[in-house]
């Protein structure tokens, strides 16, 4: 029994059809536990009043955008070394949802910027890489959309995946530098986690739990989808053959 | 190599015009910032640094279709490919045309552009040095969008959309440095990061790139 076996399209679709409904319900039972449970039983906090309660959101989400990129890196990686359709495509799957998680991640700080800091968006590093992060996604997904050779685009893809990570991580620490000691005290550092008082944190917790099973149904999905796709177009190049 | 590299050099200098277009573009962008935000003197030297840079870096971004995409449509890519000179060295040779033919022009006109615009008088030596040491960094991460781009029909529009992100680090360090040695800070950390990342380009890069062209070749 090895992860390996996954590769192979047939296994991977009878396991995820198997998986599927158990991950999308455990999903939704978290998400909707969870954001009732910060949403209404949570007390305002001094400070920040209601608006804390954005953070059931901002955070799981800012940690998908990153987390979903790095599961790009690796299945990029594993196309180009083992040459697994799945895993190309699983890489395919993932970008969309990324995109629209370094979105709501944008957005809700946003929002919560707004009252917190009286302003929409501040040249802040973190948010900054975050917009990076996006046209990063952006440039992903357009590169996949532009090639209609499946394999041609996956390399390509793949490729543009690992200079991406690179640039991705360097801009990071770029930016930090480019704005350092302007905006001390307007980050949402991890330190915060770390003040946050046991009310907060359960609930945020089983919201991040929520974010992370309901983007693994999600890709399992997706994923299924264009293997299906992919067995439809070999079908018609067949009859076209014939 | 050498034969390579003068084959581009010649090509890009007499066939197409592309040689001093690029030169033009920053000309034009230099020119028509001002209309933007207004003619005084304190703006427009505030602003002069990052209106250079983004000016070398839009007008490096103009010409870099042209790497391999003339090559890619008459086979010539395919030779080079099957060449005893390794890919990757033909990669690299080609972004040094092209940094020679558009990055090395911005380079030299900048500080003329610079007087246009109110630069301050410490910063022409820092414009000079940071576009000096930035711009292989462009030519290099260009070649590698135009490698991934060569084989598509239109790829103009999405090789500034790959590329403009991998620019990031190099603008914003190669500004710092402008700005920082225009005010007498310090200047050590971003000369050696702009300097680094460069190198590290120029080192690492051309390998992604030969690998896609392989790949558009497959």
């Amino acid at each position: 029994m090895s992860i390996w076996e996954y590769a192979n399209p047939v296994k991977f679709m009878k396991t995820s059809s198997l998986v599927l409904p158990w991950v999308t319900g455990l999903a939704a039972v978290c998400l909707v536990v969870g954001l009732y449970w910060g949403f209404f039983l949570t007390p305002e906090a001094e400070n920040f009043k209601q608006s804390v309660k954005v953070i059931y959101v901002h955070v799981p989400s800012a940690m998908m955008a990153i987390n979903i990129w790095v599961m790009m890196l690796v299945t990029s990686l594993i196309w180009l070394i083992r040459r697994h359709h799945v895993s190309a495509l699983a890489a395919k799957a993932a970008a969309p949802i990324g995109l629209v998680m370094t979105f709501i991640a944008l957005v809700t700080g946003a929002i919560w910027g707004q009252p917190m800091w009286g302003t929409w968006w501040e040249w802040d590093p973190r948010l900054t890489s975050f917009l990076i992060l996006f046209l990063f996604y952006l440039g992903y997904i357009a590169l996949w959309e532009a090639i209609d050779n499946p394999d041609t685009a996956a390399d390509l893809t793949g490729v543009l995946c690992l200079v991406g990570s690179v640039f991705a991580i360097l801009s990071r620490y770029a930016v930090n530098f480019w704005n350092q000691g302007l905006h001390q005290g307007a980050t949402l550092s991890l330190d915060k986690e770390e003040n946050i008082s046991d009310v907060y944190w359960f609930p945020l917790l089983l919201c991040i739990a929520g974010f992370v099973l309901f983007f693994v149904a999600l890709l399992l999905l997706r994923t299924r989808t264009e293997i299906r796709a992919r067995r439809l177009k070999a079908l018609e190049q067949r009859e076209r053959m014939a | 190599m050498i034969a390579l590299l003068l084959r581009d050099l010649r090509l890009a200098v007499r066939a197409g015009g592309g040689f001093g277009l690029g030169l033009a573009f920053f000309l034009i962008v230099v020119t028509l910032v001002p209309f933007g935000v207004g003619p005084e003197g304190n703006v427009l030297a505030r602003i002069a640094t990052g209106v250079l840079w983004l000016g070398a870096l839009l007008a490096c971004l103009l010409s870099l279709d042209r790497i391999f995409a003339l090559d890619f449509e008459d086979g010539s890519l395919d030779l080079l490919a099957t060449a005893p000179v390794p890919l990757e060295g033909v990669v690299t040779i080609k972004a040094l045309a092209h940094w020679i033919t558009t990055g090395l022009p911005l380079v030299l006109a900048a500080p003329v552009f610079g007087v246009l615009l109110h630069l301050p008088g410490p910063a022409y030596f820092w414009l000079v040095v940071s576009l000096l040491l930035g711009t292989p960094a462009l030519s290099v991460l260009g070649a590698f969008g135009a490698a991934l781009t060569v084989g598509l029909k239109r790829g103009g529009l999405l090789l500034s959309l790959l590329v403009l992100p991998l620019y990031v680090p190099t603008l914003i360090f190669g500004a710092e440095l402008v700005k920082r040695g225009a005010s007498g800070m310090d200047t050590q950390m971003p000369l050696l990061m702009l300097a680094g990342i460069t190198a590290a380009t120029i080192a690492v890069v051309p390998f992604a790139s030969a690998a896609a062209i392989r790949v558009n070749l497959r």
